[in-house]
């Protein structure tokens, strides 16, 4: 039994994200081998051969994989997949984008977004927006699995020194071409592995407004985040939004500002260690999560929250 | 061109789901069952290129039992041309609905298939990805903008993890819709009469040459454990003495 992972990177370093799944592979047992493959990753592959626990790297780098188009990665992975018992990525955009063409052309039903592993055939995962904890078994030859980062631990990025080899590239499959991005650039930590989170929702008012967390995010070394309210209303960019259909974070300390706490954005943080909520209506349920609650004006509470993290 | 869009029948979005006592799965009887809102976008993204005049005609497919003739009725009141009900009890998941929804394209040739990017029930997010490799087509997951292009090729902005990514597809391809697609109209009282009228096919997997039967078994389903409500703080200053010195998290 050995498990292939498909790593997370932006072919100069390897994303958190992958740590994790290092993580959920080492529930499942045998070796750990990790691909990554992109255009000019001797970055990305140096820094999986040193995450603990990895066996060996195969590297992939050709222009074809150079903006992870799906087309092209997966036909790379179901050219790897049959010298491996299960087929690890993070359930990312990216591993959801391509995990699931390469399942079906290896005639498998992949399993989604794990956050739990029983077994090497039984997994647990969250459905209806994390209201149900469904427990399933695949009965596939070869397991193709996207796990959920934030319910696995990192591993160390350190103290492995795997093998790197070059894995040869199945060409490109000359459906789609990347044209362009628009990335968010930003100094804070990434949403999804930042150990505090403060969000916005629609009681911000407008995009301005969220300058008020981010002054409590400079303060705490946060990245920011949505709900989906916020981010429909235009104040913030759509990779801010948390939730269901967003990004699933669990961080040390999330705090809710002018967020109601629908089911479909509970689903994106209930998992947080510490919930903060500033709303003024007491009712909104995402109160009910909440570890403290502060029921005020956030125009008012957000900047004396600011003031009062100055005083040590 | 021929738009083909598969609308998925699901537990309303604003309903509070309650797992079953025996762990079998949740409890989806007397529940209210609305169409995927994923697959709204997608009916009202293919009804808005044919008001643009870029498609011809729009097929909605439905899988699954008696009662998602209903959410092919809603997808023909909003704008569709004609529907396709592919009936059975078995319980189908992302690679059995690909499968089916292949052969289903088999048939009708379309130039573009839309599929919801999730369904809100299984929360799989597999199928239109699925799909498109059973077909060979170009792929183009979390939509939040579509152009056609004039030379048999389309412009897809992708909702992605650090913001927004373009890419071009030849067509035919699959699109799977993201939120902030579009916003789908409400099917207006004429236009729920007028769907009464259109033709839905039924047709079953035997007769596609599909075996549905599941991959993967269900164990058990079970209620994640639930968080308790802390307590209510009266300052910003207290809030940040207890995250200090309580919960030591700053
Ligand atoms: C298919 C689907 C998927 C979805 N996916 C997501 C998702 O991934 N993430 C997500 O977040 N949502 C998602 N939603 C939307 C979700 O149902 C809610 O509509 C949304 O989360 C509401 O955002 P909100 O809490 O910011 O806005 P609202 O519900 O409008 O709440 C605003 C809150 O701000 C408070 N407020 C207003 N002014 C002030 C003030 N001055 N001071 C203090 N408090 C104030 C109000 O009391 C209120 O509680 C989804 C919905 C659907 C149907
Ligand atoms: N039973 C079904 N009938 C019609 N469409 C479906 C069905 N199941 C899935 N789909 C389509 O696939 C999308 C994604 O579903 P999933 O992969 O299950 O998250 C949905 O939004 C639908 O467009």
């Amino acid at each position: 039994m050995s498990v292939l992972i498909i790593a997370e990177h932006d072919n100069a370093t390897l994303k958190p994200a992958t740590l994790h799944v290092v993580t959920a592979a080492q529930k499942i047992g045998g070796g750990i081998h990790i691909l990554v493959a992109g255009q000019g990753v001797d970055g990305a592959a140096a820094a999986a051969a040193k995450v603990a626990g990895v066996a060996k790297v195969l590297k992939a780098d050709h222009a074809a994989y150079a903006n992870q188009l799906a087309e092209n990665v997966a036909k790379l992975i179901v050219a790897l997949a049959p010298n491996y018992s299960h087929v690890l990525a993070a359930a990312t955009v990216n591993g959801k984008n391509i995990m699931p063409r390469a399942a079906a052309l290896l005639d498998v039903q992949q399993i989604s977004e794990i956050s739990a592993v029983e077994s090497p055939d039984t997994f647990v995962r969250p459905t209806y927006a994390g209201n149900a904890l469904a427990t399933v078994q695949s009965s596939d030859k070869i397991k193709l699995i996207t796990v959920r980062a934030t319910a696995f631990d990192i591993a160390p990025a350190e103290g492995g020194s795997a093998a790197i080899e070059s894995a040869a590239a199945a060409g490109d499959a000359g459906l789609s071409k990347f044209i362009g991005q628009e990335v968010q650039k930003t100094e804070r930590p990434e949403l999804t592995s930042a150990r505090v989170v403060v969000s916005g929702g629609r009681g911000m008012q407008s995009g301005d407004n969220f300058k008020l967390l981010e002054a409590v995010a400079d303060k705490l070394n946060a990245a920011v985040g949505a709900s989906r309210a916020a981010v429909d209303a235009g104040f913030v960019p759509n990779d801010y939004q948390v939730g269901q259909t967003g990004k699933i974070v669990a961080p040390e300390l999330y705090i809710a500002v002018g967020i109601s706490g629908a089911i479909q954005h509970l689903a994106g943080m209930k998992d947080s260690k510490v919930i903060v909520a500033i709303n003024k209506d007491e009712d909104a349920p995402i109160f009910q999560v909440a570890d403290y609650g502060l029921v005020a004006d956030l125009f008012q509470a957000v900047p004396e929250l600011t003031q009062a993290l100055e005083k040590k | 061109m021929k738009v083909l869009v598969a609308v998925k029948r699901v537990v309303d979005a604003n309903v509070k789901v309650r797992v079953k006592s025996d762990g079998t799965g949740v409890e989806t009887q007397n529940v209210k069952m609305s169409m995927n809102p994923f697959c709204e976008i997608a009916v009202e993204e293919a009804v808005r290129l044919k008001e643009a005049g870029k498609a011809t005609e729009i097929v909605a497919v439905s899988l699954g039992g008696a009662s998602c003739a209903e959410t092919i009725r809603t997808a023909l009141a909003m704008g569709a041309d004609r529907g396709i009900h592919v009936q059975t009890d078995v319980e189908l998941q992302p690679l059995a609905v690909a499968k089916l929804l292949k052969a289903v394209v088999d048939k009708e040739q379309p130039g573009l298939c839309i599929l919801g990017k999730q369904a809100i029930d299984d929360d799989s997010n597999q199928t239109g990805q699925m799909l498109s490799a059973l077909l060979g087509w170009p792929q183009a997951t979390y939509a939040s903008k579509l152009v056609i292009n004039g030379d048999n090729t389309a412009n897809v902005t992708r909702e992605v993890d650090g913001g927004l990514e373009t890419i071009q597809v030849k067509t035919p391809f699959v699109m799977t819709t993201d939120l902030r697609l579009n916003e789908p109209r409400y099917a207006s009282l004429p236009n729920i009469m007028k769907a009464k009228k259109k033709p839905i096919e039924a047709l079953t997997p035997e007769a596609l040459g599909v075996d549905p039967a599941p991959r993967l078994k269900t164990l058990k389903v079970v209620e994640p454990s639930k968080r308790s409500a802390g307590v209510k703080v009266k300052s910003a200053a207290e809030l940040v003495d207890k995250l200090r010195n309580e919960a030591k998290v700053i």
